[in-house]
C-alpha cells in the first residue's frame, strides 16, 4: 500500500484520497445508520397488523418472519385482522389515551382510504422509505405507483410490497366469451339474467367495481384525478347511473341483495350461483384453484381498456414500539429475492413492486424462472393499469349509489 | 356501628363500582361524546348534532329498522313458544310409542351442540343448507329438479329477514329450552298437572293456564337476553340477513369499520340509537307479556277446561323438530365441510376430501386454545363468584343501591361491542393496562357477567325461602345456609350459568383483539379473521373446535348435579340401613 502511494504525484494523491474518504464517509454514514437500525432491531418482535382473510398471505407473512429471524434476529408476529380499520382504531385509541410511545401496532398492511385517514390524523411514523437500503430498487419518481397511493402522495410514510390489479374471475367451462367492457357486460347480463352481481357497495370491492365502470363509461377519465365537486361528480357519473339502471334488473336477485364481500362472491361462483366474481389480485383464480376454493376451470379476465390497479403498502404507526425492527422487515419485503418468492404462483402470485430496470440481471433471471400457471395471466395479458380516482370520488359514489338503490 | 355491621355490602359495592361500573361508563362515555361531535383524537372538540343529522339522512334507515324489529321480535317470540311447548312435550307421557318419544331422554344431548356452537358457524351451516345452491338443493339435483345450476331464489337473505329470524330461532331455542327445563325443577310440575287434569283441564290447558304463568317469571330475564341479542346480532345478520340495507346492527358495524375515520361520529350516533331501540323493545316486549298474562288470567277465571289443542300441538311439534333437525344438520354439514377439498353443485357429497385443515390446525391451535380456555375459565368463574356474592349480599343486607348497579351490569349488552370497546380501550390505557391476559379477562368479564347474572338471578330469587328459615331455626349459621342450602339446591342453575359464561367468553372476538392489542390470539380471533365468512372448510374446523369447550362445560353442567344427587342419595341410604 505504502509503495503504491510513493509513485503517485502528490496532487493526484490528495484528490483521490479526498474523493475516497468523502465517498466512503457518505456511504459509511448511510450504512452506519442502517447498521444502527439493525442493531436496534435485533431481538425484537414486530407486530404486523394485517388482514387475515387470505391463508396464502398469512403463510407468506409467517415465512417472512422465519427469514428475518434467521437474517436479522427480528421476529414477525401477524395480528390477523378482519378489517384494516381495526388497526387504525387501535392507534387512534392509543393517541386519545395519550400513549405516544410503546404502541401495540408496529406495522400495518395498508393503502387507500385507511392510509389517507392515518396520514391526515398524523398517526404515521416517517418519512422513512429513503432510509431503507432496498429503496434503490423502487421507482421513486413523483408520479410512480410507489409514491402515489389512491392519488394521495405517499411522502415516504409507507413502503410498497405487493401489486394489486382489479380482475374478474369466471368459470371458463360456463363462460366462453366473457364481457370485456362495461357496455358488453350489459348485453351479457341481459342474456344471462341473475348470473352477475358485485359485493355490497360499502365493501371495498363493491366500490372498486363501480369505479372501474365509472372510468370506462365517463367521457373524460382525467376529471377523476381531481377532487370531485358537485358539478363534476354529477356530469362525470351520469353515464354510470344510466348504465346501472339498465343492468340492475338483470343482476343476481334483481340487484336487491348482494354478497357481503369478494370472498363470499367467489364462493358463489364456486357454488355455481353466479358466473362472474371479482378480485384485486391477478393470481386470485390460480390461488383459488390451488386451495380448492375455485374449480380448475377458473380463469381471470381483464377489461380490454385495462383495469384499476394499486399497490399494497406497509406503514409504521407514529407510536410503534419496534420502529427499527419494522423498518428491517419492510426492507426485507423489498429484497428482490423476497419479491420473486412472493411472485411465485405457488406462494402468493403477487406481482413485484420493484422497478425492473433497477434490479440486476441475476435477479431478473430469478423472476423469469418462476413457474407459470394457466390461470395466472402474464403482465402483458393484464393490459394497462388504470389509475385510482381521487378518494373523494369513492365517498360520493358510495353515497349516490345508496341514495339511488338502497331503500 | 351500622357501617361496621354491613361492611360486606360496601366492599361488594366497591368491587362492582370499580370492576364493572367504571369500565362500562368509560366504554359508553367515549361513544356518547362522539355521537355529539366530540372526538379529541380526530381534533373534534365542539358539541354538534351533525352526526345525528347524518344518521337520519342515511338512505334505507327505515328499512333497516323494520328488518331489525321483525327479525328480533319474531325470532324471540317463536323461540320462546317452541321452548315452552318443548317443556310440555318432554314432560308428557305419550301413549304412542313413536321414534320421537323414545328420543325424549336424549333431548338435552341434542340441544347442547347447537347451544355450544358459535352463532356464525350455525348461520353459515344453515345458509349452506337452505341456499338454492345448498345441500338440500344438491341432494335433489339434478335427478329431481333438473337443475344443473342453482336457481336465483331468495331462500336465504330474503328481503324481510325471515331467514335471519329462522337462524336466530334455531340458535336460541336450545338456550331457552334448557333454561326453562332447569327452572321447571323449582315448580312441582307433576303434582300440579295431575291435580289440574283430575279437575278436567286438558294437558295443554294445564300447561298454558297453570305451569307457564309460574314458569315465565323464572325465565323472564333470559328471554330478554335473547331479545336483545337478536336485535343486535352482527354475526348472523351478515350471513343470513339481507344487506341492502342491512339490519341496524350490521349497518352500524359497517360505519365503524369505514376507512373514513370521520364516519366514527355517525357510527357512534347509530350505536346509541341501537341501544335506545333495544330499551324500547324490551319495554314493548314486557308490555305484550303483561297483556298476554292478563288475557290468560281472564281465560283461567272463565273456568273453561280447554280442548286438547290437537292442531296446535301438531304444528308446534312439527316446527320444533324442524328447528332441531335444521340446527343439527347445519352443524353436520359443517363437519363434512371441514373434511372437504372440493364440493361443487350439484354433487350430493364432496368430490374430493382432505384433512389438510385439521392437520394445519394442529400446528397452530395449541396456544390459541390455551388462551381461549384460560380466558373462559377465569372470566366465567369470576362472573359466577360476583353474581353469587351480589345475590347473597343482597339477601342478607338488602339495599336500593343494588338495583342501580343491577342495571349497569347489563349496559354492555345494549350497545354494539365495537362502540363500547373504543372507550374501554382508552380507559384501560389511561390506567396503564396495555394488553395482557388480565386486561382481556376483565373485558371478557364485562360481557360474561350479564349473561351469567341473567341466567342465575331468577332461579336464585325463586328459591323457596322456607328452606333457609327452617335451617336457621334449627341453628344453622348464615354461612351454613349459604353453602348447604342455597348452593346445593341451586347447583344446576349455577353450573348452567357458568357454562353459558364459558360459551360467551369463548365467542368474544373484538374484546380479545382490541383490549389484547392483538397480542393474545384465541380460537375466535383466528377463526373470524381467517374465515371472513367465506371458506366453509375453515369455518367447519374452527366452528367445531370453538364448540368443543362450551360443549364440555354444558355437559358438565347437566351431568354433575345428577351424579352428585345420586351420590348423596347413596350416602343417605347407607346411613339409613
Amino acid at each position: 500500500m505504502a509503495s503504491t502511494l510513493n509513485y503517485l504525484p502528490p496532487t493526484r494523491l490528495v484528490t483521490m484520497l479526498s474523493i475516497l474518504t468523502l465517498g466512503l464517509l457518505s456511504q459509511l454514514s448511510h450504512a452506519d445508520q442502517w447498521q444502527q437500525t439493525l442493531d436496534q432491531a435485533a431481538g425484537d418482535t414486530v407486530y404486523w397488523h394485517a388482514w387475515g382473510g387470505d391463508t396464502r398471505t398469512n403463510d407468506f407473512i409467517t415465512w417472512a418472519g422465519v427469514q428475518t429471524a434467521a437474517l436479522y434476529d427480528v421476529k414477525v408476529k401477524q395480528v390477523k385482522l378482519s378489517s384494516t380499520s381495526e388497526a387504525v382504531t387501535q392507534v387512534l385509541a392509543e393517541k386519545a389515551a395519550g400513549q405516544n410511545t410503546q404502541g401495540a401496532v408496529d406495522m400495518i398492511w395498508i393503502n387507500g382510504a385507511n392510509f389517507l385517514a392515518m396520514k391526515q390524523q398524523q398517526l404515521l411514523h416517517g418519512p422513512f422509505v429513503a432510509q431503507l437500503p432496498n429503496a434503490k430498487y423502487l421507482d421513486l419518481s413523483p408520479t410512480s405507483s410507489a409514491t402515489v397511493d389512491f392519488t394521495e402522495a405517499v411522502d415516504g410514510l409507507e413502503v410498497p410490497w405487493r401489486l394489486a390489479r382489479f380482475v374478474f374471475i369466471v368459470d371458463s367451462d360456463r363462460v366462453k366469451n366473457p364481457p370485456l367492457s362495461m357496455a358488453h357486460m350489459l348485453t351479457w347480463a341481459k342474456q344471462n339474467p341473475g348470473r352477475l352481481t358485485h359485493p355490497v357497495v360499502s365493501n371495498f370491492m363493491g366500490t372498486t367495481f363501480l369505479k372501474q365502470a365509472l372510468i370506462e363509461l365517463t367521457p373524460d377519465p382525467n376529471v377523476l384525478q381531481q377532487p370531485a365537486t358537485q358539478e363534476s361528480f354529477a356530469s362525470a357519473s351520469a353515464p354510470l347511473w344510466q348504465w346501472y339502471d339498465a343492468i340492475k334488473p338483470y343482476l343476481w336477485r334483481q340487484g336487491q341483495s348482494f354478497p357481503e364481500n369478494e370472498t363470499i362472491q367467489q364462493q358463489m361462483l364456486s357454488d355455481g350461483a353466479i358466473d362472474i366474481a371479482m378480485a384485486f389480485d391477478p393470481a386470485a383464480a390460480a390461488a383459488g384453484i390451488a386451495s380448492g376454493l375455485l374449480p380448475p376451470s377458473a380463469r381471470v379476465f381483464v377489461p380490454s381498456q385495462g383495469s384499476l390497479g394499486n399497490v399494497s403498502f406497509v406503514a409504521i404507526p407514529y407510536n410503534a414500539s419496534h420502529i427499527a425492527a419494522a423498518k428491517v422487515v419492510a426492507n426485507f419485503l423489498l429484497q428482490p429475492e423476497t419479491q420473486a418468492h412472493m411472485q411465485n404462483i405457488d406462494v402468493l402470485g403477487s406481482f413485484s413492486v420493484l422497478d425492473t430496470s433497477k434490479i440486476s440481471h441475476q435477479h431478473t433471471m430469478a423472476f423469469s424462472a418462476l413457474p407459470t400457471s394457466e390461470a395466472l395471466p402474464t403482465l402483458a395479458e393484464l393490459g394497462p393499469t388504470l389509475l385510482e380516482p381521487h378518494a373523494s370520488w369513492t365517498t360520493q359514489l358510495k353515497q349516490e349509489w345508496s341514495k339511488r338503490y338502497s331503500q | 356501628m351500622r357501617f361496621s355491621k354491613s361492611w360486606p355490602k360496601w366492599v361488594m359495592l366497591a368491587i362492582l363500582v370499580i370492576g364493572i361500573l367504571l369500565p362500562v361508563l368509560a366504554g359508553l362515555g367515549e361513544t356518547t361524546w362522539a355521537a355529539f361531535g366530540i372526538l379529541p383524537a380526530l381534533g373534534k372538540y365542539s358539541f354538534s348534532l351533525t352526526a345525528w343529522q347524518h344518521l337520519f339522512q342515511l338512505p334505507g334507515l327505515t328499512t333497516s329498522l323494520r328488518l331489525t324489529l321483525v327479525s328480533g321480535f319474531l325470532s324471540t317470540a317463536v323461540a320462546l313458544i317452541l321452548a315452552l311447548f318443548g317443556c310440555a312435550w318432554l314432560h308428557g307421557r305419550s301413549t304412542k310409542h313413536s321414534v320421537l318419544s323414545k328420543l325424549k331422554p336424549f333431548t338435552a344431548p341434542f340441544l347442547v351442540p347447537i347451544l355450544a356452537a358459535p352463532h356464525a358457524a350455525v348461520a353459515i351451516g344453515l345458509a349452506f343448507l337452505l341456499a338454492p345452491s345448498g345441500w338440500l338443493a344438491r341432494l335433489f339435483s339434478p335427478w329431481l329438479t333438473a337443475w344443473q345450476l342453482p336457481p336465483d331464489w331468495a331462500t336465504v337473505q330474503d328481503l324481510w329477514g325471515l331467514s335471519l329470524a329462522l337462524g336466530l330461532i334455531i340458535k336460541e331455542l336450545p338456550f331457552l329450552w334448557l333454561i326453562s327445563l332447569v327452572a321447571l325443577k323449582q315448580i312441582n310440575v307433576s303434582r300440579q298437572l295431575s291435580l289440574s287434569q283430575s279437575m278436567g283441564y286438558s294437558y295443554a290447558s294445564s300447561w298454558y293456564k297453570i305451569i307457564f304463568p309460574q314458569l315465565y317469571p323464572l325465565i323472564r330475564l333470559p328471554v330478554l337476553v335473547v331479545l336483545v341479542y337478536s336485535l343486535s346480532t352482527v354475526d348472523m345478520a351478515q350471513i343470513l340477513g339481507p344487506n341492502n340495507p342491512p339490519t341496524l346492527a350490521l349497518a352500524t358495524m359497517r360505519w365503524f369499520n369505514d376507512a373514513n375515520v370521520a364516519m366514527l361520529l355517525p357510527a357512534s350516533a347509530a350505536a346509541l340509537s341501537l341501544g335506545m331501540l333495544m330499551v324500547v323493545s324490551v319495554f314493548l316486549w314486557e308490555m305484550s307479556i303483561k297483556l298476554i298474562m292478563v288475557i290468560t288470567k281472564a281465560l283461567t277465571r272463565s273456568g273453561s277446561r280447554g280442548r286438547p289443542w290437537k292442531l296446535a300441538t301438531k304444528v308446534l311439534s312439527t316446527a320444533l323438530s324442524a328447528c332441531l333437525i335444521l340446527g343439527l344438520l347445519s352443524l353436520a354439514v359443517l363437519a363434512i365441510w371441514s373434511l372437504t377439498w372440493r364440493w361443487s353443485f350439484p354433487d350430493a357429497l364432496p368430490a374430493s376430501w382432505s384433512y389438510a385443515y385439521w392437520q394445519n390446525l394442529v400446528t397452530n391451535w395449541p396456544l390459541a386454545l390455551l388462551h381461549s380456555i384460560t380466558l373462559a375459565l377465569g372470566s366465567s368463574a369470576l362472573a359466577v363468584v360476583l353474581s353469587v356474592a351480589w345475590l347473597e349480599v343482597q339477601d342478607r343486607y338488602g339495599g336500593h343501591l343494588y338495583r342501580l348497579t343491577f342495571w349497569f351490569i347489563y349496559l354492555p349488552l345494549l350497545v354494539p361491542q365495537i362502540a363500547f370497546l373504543y372507550g374501554l380501550k382508552i380507559g384501560f390505557l389511561r390506567i396503564g393496562l396495555n394488553g395482557g391476559m388480565g386486561a382481556v379477562m376483565w373485558a371478557h368479564l364485562l360481557f360474561v357477567l350479564p349473561y351469567v347474572m341473567l341466567s342465575l338471578v331468577d332461579s336464585w330469587r325463586a328459591l323457596d325461602k322456607r328452606y333457609v328459615q327452617v335451617a336457621e331455626s334449627l341453628g344453622t349459621s348464615s354461612w351454613g345456609c349459604f353453602w348447604r342450602i342455597k348452593l346445593s339446591l341451586l347447583l344446576q342453575p349455577l353450573l348452567l350459568a357458568w357454562a353459558i359464561g364459558m360459551a360467551v367468553s369463548i365467542s368474544q372476538y373484538l374484546p380479545t383483539l382490541m383490549i389484547g392489542a392483538g397480542k393474545i390470539e384465541s380460537l375466535t380471533t383466528e377463526a373470524i379473521s381467517l374465515a371472513s365468512g367465506a371458506d366453509r372448510r375453515l369455518v367447519g374446523v374452527y366452528g367445531l373446535l370453538q364448540a368443543l369447550v362450551p360443549m364440555l362445560a354444558y355437559g358438565l353442567a347437566l351431568l354433575l348435579p345428577r351424579l352428585i344427587t345420586l351420590k348423596m342419595r347413596d350416602n343417605h341410604m347407607r346411613e339409613l340401613s
